[in-house]
């Protein structure tokens, strides 16, 4: 086995930044051998590097790259069950299955996130209203425990484990593999509608009658103040029949990383004006009150990707991203208020993205719960704004809401601990599981979820 | 066509294994890892959907070489193109001060490898076609203190294949020589360097490349047959004193 290389890392959001000694494994035994033989120190699985704050950051052990052992175990076409190692990521997924009439039963934003992280961190994506997240429809999960013991678990065996596991951050074990059922799907378009909604109210009463599409998700401008609180445009999403061809798009027609973020890199470029002037066309954009096309599945689940390392747009200091839930309110008095609160903070985001999650929730450290979700991109612009998501942090708890973790790089122990309650349980699981405290984040020591590593 | 990788667990083996099932040819992928061999063999399976087959190979165990190739053209129907792709950096410190490391060293990079395209050779010589695909390093290029073990073994083992060329070429055989210069692999894994490292993926697609181009003696990334040009023509008083 060869010597950990040293290495700068960061989570998508650039921020924090942590220097890291480094071990990527290319098969099962050198992965097994680093955890077992690696004397008493920590180590964490990191897979893509898209958790945008330190859930897969760990300063003071070995940080695991997993992106090669990305192998595909077993595909069963005829129930659509697929068994593949955890640095399979959704990128190589859709390419390969899609083609074959299957998708992921869940996708992020992004799909350059691999099998593992994304069990890791329960993701969750515009069906969650239908489909809830993305444990609800794996099996058979391979855990590495410090000892080098493989466990099995999932909704049956090893149920606790589990459950901890799913949206655990990585921190109950690595992930060696797992099944996930895809979903058929008759074509690689999706047949999208579009309407403008020019507050809360009418976000919500458009997305209730939307409720049997299977996707939903709404731009939000963060920018709008008084009663345009909440104003956007919402879209709802189907995959096409059979035939259909869906436009790509401009973006996603070029060569991946002819559009790069590192060719932007600038702390200047995404400020306040043009934070309001790209809002402002976003929400012009959509001149009809409600519009329909057919969309390649790639413009509509991923529209980021088409921009290679777009965080780095935000420059070196890089950016938050705040994504909340809370709980439904027929007056929406939380909601209200969290979004005034941002758009008269003079800390204004970027972008922003609302959406109703459905009745499923996992448990554990699993973010989605019933409400409703925003999540706003905000520059990192020194202390005003971690103030204002200190603030934030207030209102959602009072709410009963809480944060995303995997999006997450500065929330407080004690908000954490009454935005998860159920933090305690999980922590007993974890702790079972894990007792030498080898598996380690720097999230996880943050937030009070590993002890210090016992010799 | 009917493919033999040798070596087939380290990840430039399995992006040539996948660029061949890639065309539909049946590839055999050998190594000493069971259990990996198996994960790779599904992985290529399910993503090519081509026939794949698996063996047990191991470089130092001499004598089982030309039973191993006997069996490869039973299983597979053929070889048409070998690829072989084991190798041991080994440690230069842990070499100079046991011998027996060292050995290791010269025994998988020269003296398997050697065998292994031996055994090739005689079959692929009397079935008059075949293509050998034999890779090198440019370690090989010039003994350097800091790990000339290694490069004697890959230095040797270009110069058998060399002649190995010449003696298969009246038989309509093929023989490459593939020197790689630094690949996406552990042991490059951390260098920090300015120079680009390729991609096992890139590295792959141009060996199958090269190798039906016929070409003899094939430099990637392209740029290392000057690189090493240069290095070569360093007159040895002055080399002898650099600390590579």
């Amino acid at each position: 086995m060869n010597a950990p290389a040293r290495k700068t890392l960061e989570g998508w959001g650039r921020y924090p930044r942590v220097e890291s000694d480094v071990l990527r494994s290319e098969s099962r035994r050198d992965l097994i051998a680093a955890v077992t033989s690696n004397g008493n120190h920590p180590v964490l699985a990191r897979g893509l590097g898209r958790a945008y704050g330190d859930a897969a950051l760990l300063e003071g052990g070995v940080t695991l790259l997993m992106e090669r052992l990305d192998r595909i175990l077993e595909f069963d076409p005829e129930t659509g069950w697929l068994k593949c190692e955890a640095g399979f990521s959704l990128d190589d997924l859709v390419r390969i299955f899609l083609p074959r009439g299957f998708f992921p039963p869940v996708v992020p934003g992004t799909r350059f996130v691999t099998l593992g992280g994304a069990l890791a961190s329960d993701v969750h994506g515009k069906n969650h209203h239908i489909s809830g997240s993305w444990a609800s429809h794996v099996r058979s999960v391979e855990l590495l425990k410090s000892t080098g013991e493989i466990v099995f678990c999932d909704a049956e065996r090893n149920s606790e484990l589990f459950w901890a596991t799913a949206g655990g951050q990585g921190l109950t074990g690595i992930i060696l593999s797992m099944e996930v059922k895809l979903r058929r799907v008759e074509s690689g378009a999706v047949d999208v509608v579009s309407t403008r909604v020019r507050d809360l109210e009418e976000f919500l009463d458009v997305s209730a009658a939307h409720q049997d599409w299977p996707y939903s998700v709404s731009w939000i401008d963060g920018f709008a103040r008084g009663r345009s609180i909440g104003r956007g445009n919402f879209m709802a999403g189907r995959h096409a029949p059979a035939g259909s061809n869906g436009k790509a798009g401009l973006l996603s027609k070029l060569p991946r990383g002819l559009i790069s973020g590192r060719f932007l890199e600038s702390n200047l470029l995404l400020n306040g004006l043009s934070a309001r002037m790209f809002n402002a066309v976003l929400y012009r954009k959509q001149i009809r009150k409600r519009s329909s096309s057919t969309i390649s599945v790639y413009p509509f689940f991923f529209p980021l990707d088409a921009v290679d390392r777009w965080n780095r747009m935000y420059g070196k200091r890089g950016f938050f991203q705040y994504q909340f839930v809370v709980p439904p309110d027929p007056q929406n008095l939380a909601l209200k208020q969290i979004l005034a609160s941002i758009s008269e903070s003079g800390t204004l985001p970027f972008l922003g993205v609302i959406k109703e999650f459905g009745s499923e929730s996992h448990g554990g450290l699993s973010f989605p719960r019933p409400g409703v979700t925003v999540a706003l991109d905000f520059a990192n612009t020194g202390q005003n704004t971690l103030d204002l998501f200190t603030r934030l942090d207030d209102m959602v708890v009072d709410a009963g809401g809480r944060v995303y973790l995997t999006k997450d790089a500065r929330l407080g122990l004690d908000a954490f601990r009454r935005m998860y309650p159920e933090w305690t349980e999980w922590k007993l699981v974890r702790d079972e599981a894990d007792p030498l405290n080898m598996f380690q984040s720097e999230l996880g020591r943050r937030l009070g979820l590993v002890g210090e590593m016992s010799d | 066509m009917n493919v033999l990788i040798l070596g087939a667990t380290s990840r430039i083996a399995q992006a040539i294994a996948a660029e061949h099932a890639t065309d539909g040819d049946s590839v055999l992928l050998a190594a000493r890892d069971r259990d990996e061999v198996k994960t790779i063999a599904s992985d290529i399976q399910v993503r090519h959907s081509t026939r794949v087959l698996i063996g047990d190979f191991e470089a130092t165990d001499f004598d089982s070489h030309v039973g191993f190739i006997t069996d490869a053209i039973e299983a597979l129907g053929s070889i048409d193109t070998a690829y072989v792709v084991f190798g041991a950096m080994g440690e230069q410190a842990a070499s100079e001060k046991d011998f027996s490391a060292a050995r290791t060293v010269l025994d998988v990079n020269f003296t398997g490898a050697v065998s292994i395209s031996e055994a090739l050779a005689g079959y692929m010589e009397e079935r008059g076609q075949g293509v050998i695909v034999g890779i090198s390093s440019v370690a090989g290029d010039r003994g350097r203190q800091s790990n000339y073990f290694y490069g004697a073994a890959k230095g040797g083992y270009a110069l058998y294949l060399q002649g190995l060329r010449g003696r298969l070429a009246r038989s309509g055989v093929h023989v490459m020589t593939a020197k790689l210069g630094f690949i996406d692999t552990p042991m490059t894994f951390g260098l920090k360097t300015k120079i680009p490292i390729a991609s096992p993926e890139s590295t792959a697609r141009a060996l199958k490349k090269a190798a039906a181009k016929g070409k003899n003696t094939f430099y990637y990334p392209w740029f290392w047959r000057q690189v090493m040009f240069m290095i070569k023509a360093i007159p040895e008083r002055m080399f002898k004193k650099l600390k590579v």
